[in-house]
C-alpha cells in the first residue's frame, strides 16, 4: 500500500524552481566552472558549492561584515551579492590567504595581537584588512576604522584589531619588499 | 598594549600565551554549528507570532504540506513540550495563544531552505489580536495576566517566588537592620529612579541548532551553538520526558554567547522537527531579524531607590526595588530578578538596608542572561545614585565611596562577611581614579567656559562586584590523560566561546605538571558522551572553579606517575620531585623517569611492565553555599566576588550630542592573572559592550508592542568608530585563597558599570544627571535643550518600552 507518492518530486521541484546560470571564476587561485541558480548568493556559492565555510553568515544583509571576501581586489559583502556577478571575477576568501603552507603575515598578527574571541567575525575581517593593506600598505589609524567600520565583532572591543592591523602593516612593509 | 610588561613569578601562570585556537580561526579551518552539513540533513524555517497578545483561532497549513520537498509541518496544536528553566512557563511552540512578537507558532522542515522558506509562506493563520500588557506598569496593575496559569505553573520552589493572580513571575527580597529608622534619622534622603531597555546580546552567530531525534528509540544527538551542553541535555531530556544518557549533545565552535546561549533555545523545535521527518537531521539557522524577534534579550529594567545618609558622607540607609521587564517567559530572568538581591546595594558596608526584586512578565520577547546578569543595570541604578548623593552632600565622590566601600569586617547584605581573601574594591577604584588623574568635579565656570568652544571634557567613575550566580552545589569536571609521548590532554566541562576556558585551563595544567605550553592539550568540540560534566559555561566561574579542578586532576597524576617512579627507582614517592618533563628523586636529580616511559606504564628491560596508561581526573564543587532564606535575604550565595571599578574621560559635543570616548581605565581585583593577554581581550571587549548599552543600544517597541528595530541596521552595536581612544587595563592582585594560584573570574565584569562612569562623566561635562540609558545623540541634546538638571524619561519623550 503506497502512503503518498514522491516519485521524482524533488527533481520536478528543482527543476521547476531553477534556470540554471553557468558560472566561471577564479577562488583563491582556482578557475571554477559551475551551473547554478541565479538567485543563489555570492556567500552560498562558496559555501554551499565550494564547501569553503571560512566564510561565515552573520546578518544576511550586508550590515555585518562577516561574510567579506575580495572580488577584483575590492572587499565586498558577499551575502548580497549575487554569485552570477562574479562572473569573469577573481575571488579571495579567508582560504586562500595562506601561501606555500605559511599562513600570512596578517593572519600571524592577529594570532599574537589576540585581535579575536569567538572568530566568527574574524575571516570577514581579515579579508577586510586584505583589501585595505593591498590599496593602502601604510594607512593611517582613521583610514584603518574607516575600512573596518563595516565589519562588526562582538567580543574583541576592536582594540586588539586596530594593534594587529598596524602591526601587519608595518611588517608588510618592511618583509615583503 | 605591550603584553610583555605584565610580571609574573610563575613559568606558565600569567604568561600572555596566545589561544591555542588562534590558527584554526584565523585559516577558516574552525567549524561552527552552521558550518555543519550531515548526511540527508533537512532545513527548517518557522513562522513567528506577528502579534504581541493573540488568540490562535485556527492554522491552515495543507498547502504547506503539499509542496513538494517539504518533510515535515507541525504546529503547537499537536504537541504539549514543555521548555521552562526555573519556570515551566513556556512551550515549545505556541499552542492557542502567543506571547510576544516572535514567538513560534507553527514549523516546517525540507530539502532545502529555500523550499522551507516557500512552505511557511503558504502557512495561514487566522489570529484574534488582544490587548498586550505592554509594560511593567501595566504588568503590575494586573488587569491583563500574560500568564493567565501563574498559580499553577510549576517552578523551583524556595529559590523562586511566583506571586498569586499577578504577573510576577519572581519576587525576591533581602533586608539587614532598620532601614524606615535609619531613613528617619539620616540628614539627608535622595530619592531617585534610573532605568535602562532591553538590549541584545547580538553574538556574530546565531542560535544554529541541528538535532537529530531517532524516531524508533528516545536517542537524540544535538549539534548546537550553545553555552551550557550539560544543563542543556538535562532540560531537553526533562522537555520529552528521557533520560539524559538518551541525548548526546555536541557543541563545535561557538561564534559568541554572552549568556544568550546558556540554557536552551531552539532545540525542542528542532527534535520536534526531526522527529516528524522520521529521524532526518534538522537544521535551524536563525535570521539576524529572527535571533532579535524571537531568541531571548536583557532585561529592560527599572530601579527605584531611597538612600539616606549623614552629613559626613556616611550612608546609614538604603531602600532599592528593581522591576525587571522580563517579557513573556522567565527562563534565566528570574535568576537575574533573584541575584539583583543579594547584589543589589552594590559593593557598599550599609548597615540598614532593603531591597525588592520582582521579575515581571509583559507581552514582549522575553529575557535571560547577559554578560553582568543583572549587575550592569543594578549598578546603573546605585552607581548614579553615588553620584547624586555626593552631588547634594558636596562631598567629592571619590571620599563618598570610599567612606561606605565594603572592607574586611563588613558584611554584605545577605550577611556575608568580607575577609583580606576577598579582594578589594577600594584598591580598584585608588587604581582608576588615579590613571585618569581625577581632581574633583568641574566647577560651573569651567563648565561654561568649555561650552563656548562646542565641546565639554567630563570625567567620572563606578565601582563594581559581581559573583557567579549559581546553584550552591554546581560543580564541574576535568579529565586528563597522557599520550604515550609524555604529553597532556585534558576534557573539560566547558565550552570555550572565545573568553579562552582551554587556553587557560592548559596553562595551568603546564604550571602543575611543568611542561611546555605546547604539550598540553585541551580538546577542543566538546561532546556529552566523552566530556565530563559541568553545569554551565556561564558566571565568570569556570577560571576559578575549572582551574581548582584542572589542579586536582595534574596533582593526581604526578602523584600516579611517583608512585610508579618510586618503584623503579627503588625510593618512595615521598622522596621524589617533578620538574622538565622527568619524574626525579630529590637527592640525586639524575635518578629519574621521562613522563613519556611512564605515560603507557613502565617497561622493565625484560619487557614486563608495571603501572599503565596515565588517567586523571579532577572535581570542584562549590564549597559552603546555600540558599537564601526568602524574608531576609540571608545566607551564603557567593562563593567569590570579583571586585573592579572604572574611569571614564569624555568629551560631549554639545551641538551634536555624541560623546568621544577618550579613556577608560578598569580595574578588577582578580587575585592572579592566568593570561594577561585573554585579562586584556576581556576587558576591552567588555569594555566597548558596556559602552555599547552606555550610549548606542536599546530595543524599541510599537504602541502595540511589536519590536521596530529587528536588524543591525536600526539596533546597532559599537563599530570600530565607537571604540575608546584607550583603555588601560590594571590588574590588582589580592589572592583569593582558595582560587587557582589566587585567581578570580573576570569574565563579565569588564561590561559592568561603564554605563554608569559615563553618566557621571556627562554629569560632570553638563551638570546634568540623565536616569535613563542610552546617553544617545538624541538624549543628550534633548538634555541640554530641556534646561534642567535631572532628565527623566518623560524629559526625553520616549518611545514606549523605554521608561
Amino acid at each position: 500500500m503506497v502512503d503518498h507518492k514522491e516519485c521524482s518530486l524533488l527533481d520536478e521541484h528543482i527543476a521547476s524552481n531553477q534556470r540554471k546560470v553557468s558560472l566561471t571564476c577564479v577562488v583563491n587561485g582556482v578557475e571554477i566552472c559551475d551551473t547554478i541558480d541565479p538567485t543563489m548568493t555570492l556567500l552560498h556559492f562558496l559555501r554551499d558549492r565550494l564547501k569553503l565555510f571560512g566564510t561565515k553568515e552573520s546578518c544576511g544583509e550586508g550590515e555585518c561584515g562577516a561574510c567579506t571576501v575580495i572580488m577584483n581586489g575590492k572587499a565586498v559583502t558577499s551575502c548580497i551579492i549575487l554569485a552570477i556577478e562574479a562572473d569573469g571575477a577573481e575571488i579571495l576568501t579567508v582560504e586562500g590567504l595562506a601561501k606555500d603552507g605559511r599562513i600570512s603575515i596578517l593572519q600571524e598578527e592577529f594570532i599574537s595581537e589576540d585581535a579575536l574571541q569567538c572568530g566568527f567575525c574574524t575571516p570577514g575581517f581579515l579579508m577586510s584588512t586584505r583589501a585595505l593593506l593591498d590599496r593602502n600598505p601604510d594607512p593611517s589609524e582613521e583610514e584603518i576604522k574607516e575600512a573596518l567600520a563595516g565589519n562588526l565583532c562582538r567580543c574583541t572591543g576592536y582594540l586588539p584589531i586596530l594593534k594587529a592591523v598596524k602591526k601587519a602593516a608595518e611588517r608588510e612593509r618592511k618583509e615583503l619588499k | 598594549m605591550d603584553h610583555s610588561n605584565y610580571q609574573t613569578d610563575y613559568k606558565h601562570v600569567g604568561q600572555p600565551y596566545s589561544r591555542k585556537d588562534a590558527q584554526k580561526k584565523v585559516t577558516g579551518q574552525a567549524q561552527y554549528a552552521i558550518d555543519l552539513d550531515l548526511p540527508g540533513m533537512l532545513y527548517g524555517k518557522w513562522l513567528l507570532s506577528p502579534h504581541a497578545r493573540a488568540k490562535i483561532l485556527s492554522i491552515d497549513t495543507s498547502a504547506a504540506k503539499a509542496l513538494p520537498g517539504v518533510k515535515a509541518v507541525i504546529t503547537g496544536e499537536e504537541t504539549d513540550i514543555l521548555v521552562g528553566l526555573y519556570m515551566q512557563d513556556k512551550l515549545a511552540m505556541a499552542k492557542g495563544e502567543t506571547r510576544y512578537q516572535g514567538e513560534v507558532v507553527a514549523a516546517v522542515a525540507a530539502v532545502d531552505l529555500q523550499t522551507a522558506e516557500k512552505a511557511i509562506s503558504l502557512i495561514k493563520v487566522d489570529y484574534e489580536p488582544l490587548k498586550p500588557v505592554l509594560d511593567v506598569d501595566e504588568a503590575l496593575d494586573g488587569d491583563i495576566l500574560v500568564h493567565e496559569d501563574i498559580n499553577e505553573l510549576k517552578h523551583v520552589e524556595g529559590v523562586f517566588f511566583p506571586q498569586k493572580d499577578s504577573n510576577i513571575a519572581s519576587l525576591n527580597k533581602a533586608k539587614r537592620g532598620d532601614v524606615d529608622k535609619a531613613l528617619q534619622e539620616a540628614d539627608i534622603v535622595v530619592e531617585s529612579e534610573f532605568s535602562l531597555p532591553a538590549v541584545a546580546h547580538a553574538p556574530m552567530e546565531t542560535h544554529v541548532t541541528i538535532v537529530q531525534a531517532d524516531p524508533y528509540s528516545n536517542r537524540i544527538v544535538v549539534w548546537s551553538s550553545a553555552q551550557s551542553p550539560f544543563a542543556l541535555r538535562q532540560m531537553l531530556a526533562h522537555s520529552f520526558k528521557i533520560s539524559e544518557s538518551d541525548i548526546e549533545v555536541n557543541i563545535p565552535f561557538v561564534g559568541g554567547a554572552f549568556g544568550g546561549k546558556a540554557g536552551i533555545h531552539l532545540e525542542p523545535l528542532a527534535t520536534l522537527l526531526s522527529k516528524a521527518a522520521n529521524g532526518a537531521p534538522v537544521k535551524l539557522i536563525p535570521t539576524r531579524e529572527e535571533e532579535f524577534n524571537q531568541l531571548p534579550t536583557r532585561a529592560g529594567m527599572r530601579g527605584h531607590i531611597i538612600t539616606g545618609a549623614k552629613k559626613d558622607g556616611k550612608i546609614t540607609a538604603v531602600k532599592v526595588v528593581y522591576d525587571w521587564d522580563s517579557g513573556a517567559y522567565a527562563d534565566y530572568g528570574v535568576n537575574v530578578g533573584k541575584t539583583a538581591v543579594y547584589s543589589g546595594i552594590g559593593p557598599y558596608d550599609i548597615e540598614n538596608a532593603a531591597v525588592v526584586s520582582k521579575t515581571i512578565y509583559t507581552n514582549k520577547v522575553f529575557s535571560t542572561a547577559y554578560r553582568g546578569f543583572g549587575h550592569l543595570e543594578t549598578h546603573w541604578t546605585i552607581e548614579r545614585q553615588m553620584d547624586i548623593i555626593s552631588q547634594k552632600l558636596g562631598i567629592d565622590p571619590l571620599d563618598l565611596r570610599m567612606k561606605n566601600l565594603l572592607e574586611p569586617g563588613s558584611r554584605t547584605i545577605s550577611g556575608e562577611l568580607i575577609s583580606e581573601s576577598s579582594g578589594s574594591v577600594k584598591d580598584c577604584l585608588a587604581a582608576v581614579v588615579k590613571e585618569i588623574g581625577w581632581t574633583g568635579r568641574k566647577t560651573e565656570e569651567e563648565r561654561r567656559k568649555e561650552w563656548a568652544t562646542g565641546k565639554v571634557r567630563g570625567k567620572g567613575f563606578a565601582v563594581l562586584q559581581k559573583a557567579p550566580a549559581m546553584p550552591a552545589n554546581t560543580s564541574t569536571s576535568v579529565i586528563m590523560q597522557m599520550t604515550g609521548d609524555g604529553r597532556v590532554k585534558m576534557m573539560i566541562g566547558a565550552i570555550d566561546y572565545g573568553q579562552g576556558a582551554n587556553t587557560t585551563m592548559a596553562q595551568i595544567a603546564a604550571q602543575e605538571l611543568d611542561l611546555p605550553i605546547d604539550r598540553v592539550e585541551v580538546v577542543e568540540n566538546l561532546s556529552t558522551q566523552t566530556n565530563p560534566y559541568d553545569w554551565n559555561t556561564v558566571a565568570s566561574k569556570y577560571t576559578f572553579m575549572g582551574g581548582n579542578a584542572v589542579i586536582r586532576a595534574s596533582r593526581d597524576m604526578l602523584r600516579q606517575m611517583k608512585d610508579i617512579a618510586a618503584q623503579v627507582l627503588h625510593s618512595t614517592a615521598d622522596h621524589l620531585a617533578h620538574g622538565g618533563g622527568y619524574i626525579y628523586h630529590i637527592h640525586n636529580p639524575e635518578r629519574r623517569i621521562a613522563y613519556e616511559q611512564l605515560a603507557l606504564g613502565y617497561q622493565y628491560p625484560d619487557g614486563s611492565g608495571i603501572g599503565g596508561p596515565l588517567i586523571s581526573h579532577g572535581v570542584y564543587m562549590a564549597d559552603g553555599l546555600t540558599n537564601l532564606d526568602h524574608e531576609t535575604g540571608q545566607g551564603k550565595p557567593a562563593l567569590v566576588w570579583t571586585f573592579g571599578a572604572h574611569a571614564v574621560d569624555l568629551e560631549v559635543d554639545v551641538e551634536t550630542g555624541s560623546i568621544t570616548i577618550l579613556k577608560v581605565a578598569s580595574a578588577f581585583d582578580i587575585g592572579q592573572v592566568i593570561n594577561e593577554k585573554l585579562i586584556y581581550g576581556q576587558i576591552c571587549g567588555g569594555v566597548l559592550q558596556g559602552l555599547g548599552s552606555a550610549i548606542l543600544e536599546g530595543y524599541k517597541f510599537s504602541p502595540d508592542n511589536r519590536l521596530l528595530n529587528p536588524s543591525f541596521t536600526d539596533n546597532k552595536i559599537p563599530t570600530m568608530k565607537d571604540m575608546p581612544i584607550e583603555v588601560v587595563p590594571i590588574y590588582i592582585e589580592n589572592p583569593q585563597k582558595n582560587g587557582p594560584y589566587g585567581a578570580r573570574g573576570v569574565g563579565e565584569h569588564p561590561m559592568i558599570s561603564v554605563p554608569s562612569a559615563v553618566g557621571n562623566a556627562v554629569y560632570d561635562a553638563l551638570g546634568i544627571n540623565f536616569h535613563v540609558l542610552p546617553l544617545s545623540p538624541e538624549a543628550i541634546v534633548l538634555g541640554i535643550l530641556s534646561g534642567k538638571e535631572s532628565i527623566l524619561c518623560t524629559d526625553v519623550n520616549c518611545l514606549p518600552g523605554c521608561y
